[in-house]
């Protein structure tokens, strides 16, 4: 990363990916190549000169650039999300700096299976990765455990659906924790232990685990991978979290 | 974050995030992406990468980095009205970048 610097970046398109979720396309002026897992900043400034600054994860590969897509949840109460669901339109530009990051990154070089938790929207910075993963074409496997409340609140759901019948090595495991579709035949409970156990029978023991979701789901998770007899090395984690919302 | 809008977690405490969401910050104060660079806890000794800590705060005037196993702050930060930071570093026994 070589600069922080603030940027100004120009809203492209607009996407609803669920009814919370929305996905911001953001062309920008002058971007140094983001790895997977990485965030940007962004700022709004109010005509009265007051600024909100909150953190995304960012959505897309590297190979989309200049286009960087964030998906951003609606926070209720929140003082940013809200005004980006509701006010935003395409053409509207804002501050951006990034990327930035470098504990919860994935190198594509990495030879070891790929195990990623997610619950909600923490999918969206293992998204980059499931869609890194893809465009470069690396063989190694990659399991996504993904933890939504039902199916409608799935991030997305297609997309997810058309990459794991590629048969190229991802294979998507969702849990839906309050209502389940008819003739459900995946998990229907909040991830636990004897579930990552089952997961880690199918990816053995030599993942390299990144967990992203709210704190508790996070230190559940990592704590049980520990449990299960992962060292604490393979497993990094990113909270999100409102930061105001 | 409203639990009831986003998941179907317990959230024990809603305000914590993690190093990562501190990086852009860390950067402005160290120069450097700090999230991989290790942070040793002045109060138990544990040392790991600033990614890790968790962060309250960030993104306000003030934020507060507190070590993972021990709770104790390593780091608390205040962006003064000028632009310039006030770094109070007492909890951490060393900062490797």
């Amino acid at each position: 990363m070589a600069s922080i610097g603030w940027q100004v970046a120009t809203v492209s398109a607009l996407r609803d990916e669920t009814e919370r979720a929305r996905t911001i396309s953001l062309l920008l002026p002058s971007w140094t190549s983001h790895r997977p897992g990485q965030h940007v900043d962004i700022r709004l400034t109010a005509e009265d000169g007051y600024q909100a600054q909150r953190s995304y994860s960012i959505a897309s590969a590297p190979a989309d650039e200049p286009l960087i897509d964030l998906t951003v949840e609606r926070v209720r109460e929140g003082e940013v999300s809200p005004f980006l669901h509701d006010e935003l339109v395409v053409g509207d530009r804002f501050e951006v700096r990034g990327p930035i990051g470098g504990y919860f990154v994935w190198d594509a070089a990495a030879a070891d299976p790929l195990l990623l938790i997610a619950g909600g929207s923490g999918v969206v910075p293992l998204m980059a990765i499931v869609r890194h993963r893809a465009q470069v074409g690396t063989g190694v496997p990659c399991t996504l455990l993904y933890s939504s409340r039902e199916a409608a609140d799935i991030i997305y759901a297609d997309e997810l659906e058309r990459l794991g019948a590629r048969a190229d090595g991802l294979r998507v495991i969702h849990t839906l924790t309050r209502r389940q579709p008819p003739a459900w035949s995946g998990y229907a409970r909040r991830i636990d232990m004897k579930m990552l156990g089952e997961v880690l029978e199918g990816t053995g023991r030599m993942v390299n685990v990144f967990v992203c979701g709210p704190t508790a789901l996070v230190e559940l998770t990592a704590d049980a991978l520990v449990g299960l007899g992962l060292p604490a090395s393979q497993v990094r984690t990113e909270r999100f979290g409102p930061s105001g919302g | 974050m409203n639990e009831e809008q986003t998941t179907d977690y317990e959230v024990a405490d809603p305000q914590t995030l993690d190093g990562n969401a501190a990086a852009g910050m860390l950067f402005e104060i160290f120069g450097a992406e700090m999230t991989l660079s290790s942070a040793r806890c002045a109060h138990c000794g544990n040392r790991a990468p600033m990614g890790t800590l968790r962060v309250y705060c960030v993104g306000g005037p003030g934020m507060v980095m507190r070590c993972s196993v021990c709770a104790e702050m390593v780091m608390r930060v205040m962006r003064r009205p000028d632009g310039s930071f006030l770094v109070d570093t007492r909890g951490a026994a060393y900062v490797r970048f």
